[in-house]
């Protein structure tokens, strides 16, 4: 589904990614862990083009999206993305938060969006506040909508970058309950986190990368338990306290 | 003659007699006609350099940056003088149009760079969710960022249009009868300094006042959606 060769990613001088090789395929959930500034964001951001990458390709359904004359827009909206500080758009309520996007661009009519974000909103159970603006939301309550307006586009694939980090710890449950039950449901699913429980509960694969590479890979208990790379040793130990 | 009978036949020679108020009052209506469109196309001509100003194409910045800069470093005076006579010489329109047209290729460029800065104070993580969504640039652009950026704006927009009215003052340069050139006719008219020019201070004065007071109305109406 998703196919990443041999990418490369430097910010002026800094090697952000130093040549990442991988596949993800259909009703996957993998896991990305790794330490602060290993690339692991950077990696994720790649895959919809929100950064470019220097060197490599990225294939979308077996199509290459980073090179010139491809739409990207129109492969985005096969690509969800929920972002760690959830980006709602403060002007706009939550209904059209989640139905700006399908109706323009030309997705839905106004009337199936709407019907499909009420759909959305009892998912991840805050149907109450269609009507409410994002400011008077708690940061649970706005990732869940985050999540929401991301489906509303029907993606086959949903990129999560830290999508718990920015919350209060008693919200994080909430985030990961929606989740779940996404992967569940058999979503296609990228997720950098440090949750190691959602990454043991329902990743079928975990990545660890540090410094630009994929270090680790494999099943996520097996490699949370037994680590076989120092270094993902010295992270978790780090991590798991 | 006392004092105040004194006043009272200065104010009368200078505003009643001939009905010179009359002349002040189609100054007003002058000098809010040009204003009114001067402003509406320096937006039209700020948001585009603005955009120019932002886009990623080198020939578009320096469209952008050519034009504030001499926007910019040149009078207003002159910019006048020159779209009225040089640009403007040979076609036979309203005076007070090519006025506002002046005037509103110069607000551009200051509205441009007001427009700039809105924009750029978004967080660039609402283009990010508007991208990701699959939304072009353009529809990012105009249901994301301008909705936000426009509220921040505002008290800056309302300070550029205040500006603006005054800059006007000068469309006397090119034969308008607008507020300040009714009071300086009259002042010719009378030998009369103090109350015609007093008097054209205290019509802009209040002119402004009330704009303000509309302004401020208005931005607590945009905020009001704004629930915190």
């Amino acid at each position: 589904m998703i196919k990443v060769e041999n990418l490369y990613k430097r910010f002026d001088d800094n090697e952000v990614l130093s040549g990442i090789t991988e596949e993800i395929n259909e009703g996957e959930v993998v896991v990305v862990i790794g330490p602060s500034g290993s690339g692991k964001s950077t990696f994720l951001r790649c895959l919809n083009l929100l950064e470019t990458p220097d060197e490599g390709e990225v294939y979308i359904d077996g199509e290459q999206i980073n090179q010139k004359g491809v739409d990207v827009d129109r492969l985005r909206q096969k690509m969800g993305m929920v972002f760690q500080h959830f980006n709602l758009f403060p002007h706009l309520t939550v209904l059209e938060n989640i139905t700006l996007a399908p109706v323009r661009t030309g997705r839905m009519n106004m009337e199936q969006a709407r019907s499909k974000a009420a759909e959305l909103l009892e998912k991840v159970g805050l149907s109450e506040k269609a009507g409410a603006y994002p400011a008077s939301l708690s940061g649970g309550q706005k990732q869940r909508i985050a999540i929401a307006r991301a489906l509303a586009m029907e993606p086959e694939i949903l990129l999560f970058d830290e999508p718990t980090s920015a919350l209060d710890p008693e919200m994080v449950g909430e985030v990961l309950d929606v989740m779940k039950n996404l992967a569940k449901s058999g979503m296609t699913m990228v997720v950098v986190t440090h949750e190691m429980g959602f990454a043991r509960e329902v990743g079928t694969r975990l990545l660890f990368i540090d410094e630009g590479k994929v270090l680790e890979r494999g099943i996520p208990d097996e490699v949370l338990s037994h680590p076989k790379q120092e270094r993902t040793q010295a992270f978790l130990s780090k991590v798991l306290v | 003659m006392g004092f105040w009978a004194d006043v009272s036949d200065t104010f009368y020679r200078c505003f009643l007699n001939e009905d010179r108020y009359k002349l002040l009052l189609s100054g007003i209506g002058v000098t809010i006609k040009v204003s009114l469109l001067a402003v509406f196309l320096g937006m039209i001509i700020g948001f585009l350099i603005a955009l120019c100003n932002l886009s990623k194409k080198r020939s578009l910045n320096t469209i952008g940056k050519v034009y504030t800069d001499v926007i910019r470093g040149t009078p207003s005076v002159t910019q006048l003088m020159i779209i009225y006579f040089v640009v403007f010489a040979t076609i036979n329109w309203s005076k007070w149009i090519i006025a506002a047209i002046a005037f509103g290729i110069n607000s551009g460029a200051y509205v441009s760079e007001i427009i700039r800065a809105g924009i750029l104070s978004i967080d660039r993580g609402q283009t990010e969710a508007g991208r990701s969504l699959g939304l072009t640039a353009k529809q990012t652009m105009l249901y994301i960022i301008v909705p936000q950026a426009v509220k921040n704006i505002f008290p800056a927009m309302g300070n550029e249009f205040i500006t603006l009215i005054k800059e006007t003052a000068i469309v006397g340069y090119v034969g308008l009868m607008d507020i300040q050139k009714a009071g300086d006719f009259i002042k010719s008219a009378t030998y009369e300094a103090f109350m015609p020019l007093v008097g054209t201070a205290v019509i802009y004065f209040l002119l402004i006042k009330l704009l303000t007071i509309l302004l401020g109305r208005y931005e607590k109406h945009l905020r009001r959606s704004e629930v915190r």
